[in-house]
């Protein structure tokens, strides 16, 4: 399995410089980089306002992928590095951003930037990707109140909904909306094993059940699956989701049904920069000028 | 007195035919979808090895999951029950059995053929033999020959994964670091050991264990289990159908 | 903050939740655990740092295996904290 192959939901490397800002006025200028497993971010704040952001592959996460991904941001503004007053390094596993003043756990960042990005109704966000599925309750603040995350097993995961996209011969673009194309939902298959459900899903195709059908069973099962892990945080409005899966409308409306409300929509980021995609770099870029206004005290 | 095990497992269904203690036919098949429909048909298939017929069979048990699928069976027994019986006959002085099937671990503390207590560790493919063959075809080698490969190296790397299906994308990130196909086989080995030596540990690790069950045929599991227990394992022949020997004693 | 370490799969449920609000970082849990798996871990609580005690990374996955042994009457971690910042939660399908 090569690289290209695990974007699941294919996106492009860009960045983006928030018109009519100037940096110049501002008193406190931060940064926020998120070194992912797939992607590399960077969000540049100005006195706790979106200025600038990037998104780049993060290759073989060496410590080159922090300075990539910020200059590739620096590049589309009139920035310098030593601009900079404050930076928090974020992401998976061991972090590697050596230009960081400070490093925090990537479930704070992601928490405080879902904050920044939908407001301070947001309670309940699930961040699914590709490999793992993260359950977060925060405040009105988005501090963190409570967090589960799961990379055991792959149901839920992006890698759970591409089995089943193997099995049934479709691009794992297309299984969320085929889902939604039947009559009513059927019963869902196993939700807790992403083996067994899978061959459940055999002995229907051999019965007769069309793909439409079978994925529409599968994306229930793997809806109450990410039903079950929030219930265990504790589910409360609003809530959000973010991460690669978020655009598998088969398994989110699903899952929407099952708790009684919708999650909110994403907002118009192409004007203001609120990019889900960032969050926890924005978050990290909030965290920096909170620390920078500490030390000045 | 002729009687015939029927022993219904994850993966496959196995049938013994057992004359007092002597096996007269055996056969292995896969489970499928609709066990009533093809039952009749594998059988008849075993009773044509044993050169028999029904009528010829006083007894007919089953045992394993969904015992009640088979319409002309005459009686049924536990799965542990089963090769509590497997493991005493053979081995006269075990204590413990370990079955390891595709998809479920069994872990059987018993005395002269009597269960007293056991654990069991199914609902999750990791634990048992689909994990195993997960594994051997990402490294693109058969079972066998992931065991014997197992054999030839003393360096182990960490096993993160404990899921079945990441445990492909894990082995093919290894294999692009580089690592040797007899670390990663012998890695994978010592990690299913560890997992059934937690389950066994906690009711008592016996120096008399058989392993039975699909996968104590293979050499590479059964060198790691022997390492993490710290006792010498018996294995009988024909440990996949311990299950259904077991149902016939 | 709590956070659930573990997880949910075919079998059951099996979590170990910190509390890292409660957690006063006196580490007897690290101490008593006979196979381990905790640590001290420094988070972020109002802009300070705080040692809190952790579920070490290579163990999250295995809880069912690791932990086999202290459940169901004598879990280790959870009798040796005073602030009952530490609870367990296991719950095996049958």
């Amino acid at each position: 399995m090569t690289e290209e192959k695990k974007e699941y939901w294919r996106w492009k490397e860009y960045r983006k410089t928030i018109e009519g800002k100037d940096w110049k006025t501002g008193k406190i200028i931060t940064a926020g980089i998120d070194i992912g497993s797939i992607g590399s971010k960077a969000v540049i704040m100005v006195d706790g306002e979106i200025y600038a952001l990037g998104i780049i592959r993060t290759g073989s996460n060496s410590p080159d992928s922090a300075k990539r991904v910020l200059d590739f941001t620096l590049e589309g503004t009139d920035l310098k590095f030593e601009n900079i007053n404050y930076i928090v390094g974020t992401g998976y596993g061991r972090v590697n951003v050596p230009m960081a003043n400070k490093t925090i756990t990537e479930i704070s960042c992601h928490a405080k930037g879902a904050n920044f990005i939908w407001g301070d109704s947001v309670r309940t966000v699930l961040d699914v990707g590709g490999q793992d599925i993260k359950a977060i309750s925060i405040d009105e603040k988005g501090n963190v109140v409570s967090f589960l995350m799961n990379d055991k097993c792959a149901a839920g995961t992006g890698r759970g909904m591409e089995v089943i996209a193997d099995l049934l011969s479709l691009p794992i673009e297309e299984i969320g909306e085929a889902s939604l194309k039947v009559k009513e939902d059927p019963p869902p298959l196993n939700c807790t094993c992403v083996v067994f459900a899978k061959s459940e899903a055999v002995s229907l195709l051999r019965k007769g059940w069309t793909k439409e059908k079978v994925l529409a069973a599968y994306c229930r099962a793997m809806a109450q699956r990410m039903f079950d892990l929030l219930k265990r945080i504790g589910i409360k409005k609003d809530f959000v989701v973010t991460g690669g899966q978020s655009k598998n409308i088969g398994t989110v409306s699903r899952l929407e049904s099952l708790l009684g409300f919708k999650r909110l929509q994403v907002p118009d980021w192409e004007k203001n920069g609120k990019d889900p995609m960032v969050a926890g770099a924005i978050g990290a870029a909030i965290f920096a000028k909170a620390l920078y206004e500490k030390s000045k005290k | 007195m002729i009687k015939a095990g029927i022993d219904i497992g994850a993966k496959n269904i196995k049938i013994v035919i057992m004359k007092d203690s002597e096996i007269l036919a055996k056969g292995v098949f896969l489970s499928g979808i609709d066990i009533k429909v093809f039952i009749n048909e594998i059988f008849n298939k075993v009773l044509k090895d044993a050169n028999l017929s029904k009528e010829n069979i006083s007894q007919i048990i089953v045992t394993g999951v969904g015992t009640d699928l088979i319409p002309f069976a005459t009686n049924k027994i536990s799965i542990v029950s089963a090769i509590a019986k497997t493991a005493n006959f053979y081995f006269p002085e075990s204590k413990m059995v370990i079955d390891v099937g595709a998809e479920e671990t069994r872990i059987v503390k018993c005395n002269k053929g009597a269960v007293l207590d056991f654990a069991l560790n199914d609902k999750c493919a990791a634990g048992a033999g689909l994990f195993l063959e997960a594994i051997s075809r990402a490294l693109e080698v058969s079972l066998e020959e992931m065991g014997r490969l197992s054999l030839k190296t003393e360096n182990t790397v960490p096993i993160n994964t404990q899921c079945v299906i990441f445990a492909e994308s894990e082995v093919v990130s290894l294999i692009h670091r580089k690592t040797p196909k007899e670390d990663i086989a012998r890695s994978v080995y010592d990690s299913m050991a560890s997992r059934v030596y937690s389950l066994a540990s906690k009711l008592g690790i016996e120096q008399n264990t058989v392993v039975v069950g699909g996968v104590a045929k293979d050499i590479g599991f059964l060198d790691s289990l022997k390492r993490k227990l710290g006792v010498n394992l018996l294995v009988p022949d024909n440990p996949e159908f311990a299950g259904a020997i077991g149902a016939c004693l | 903050m709590i956070t659930y370490y573990g997880y949910k799969d075919g079998s059951g449920e099996y979590f170990i939740s910190i509390d890292s609000d409660k957690c006063n970082g006196c580490g007897e849990c690290i101490e008593k655990c006979p196979k381990k798996i905790l640590k001290l871990e420094t988070v972020m609580i109002n802009l300070e740092d705080k040692l809190v005690s952790s579920v070490k990374e290579e163990f999250r996955r295995q809880i069912k295996y690791v932990c086999n042994n202290c459940h169901p009457d004598n879990i280790l971690c959870v009798l040796s904290c005073k602030e009952k910042a530490i609870t367990t939660i296991w719950n095996q399908e049958r």
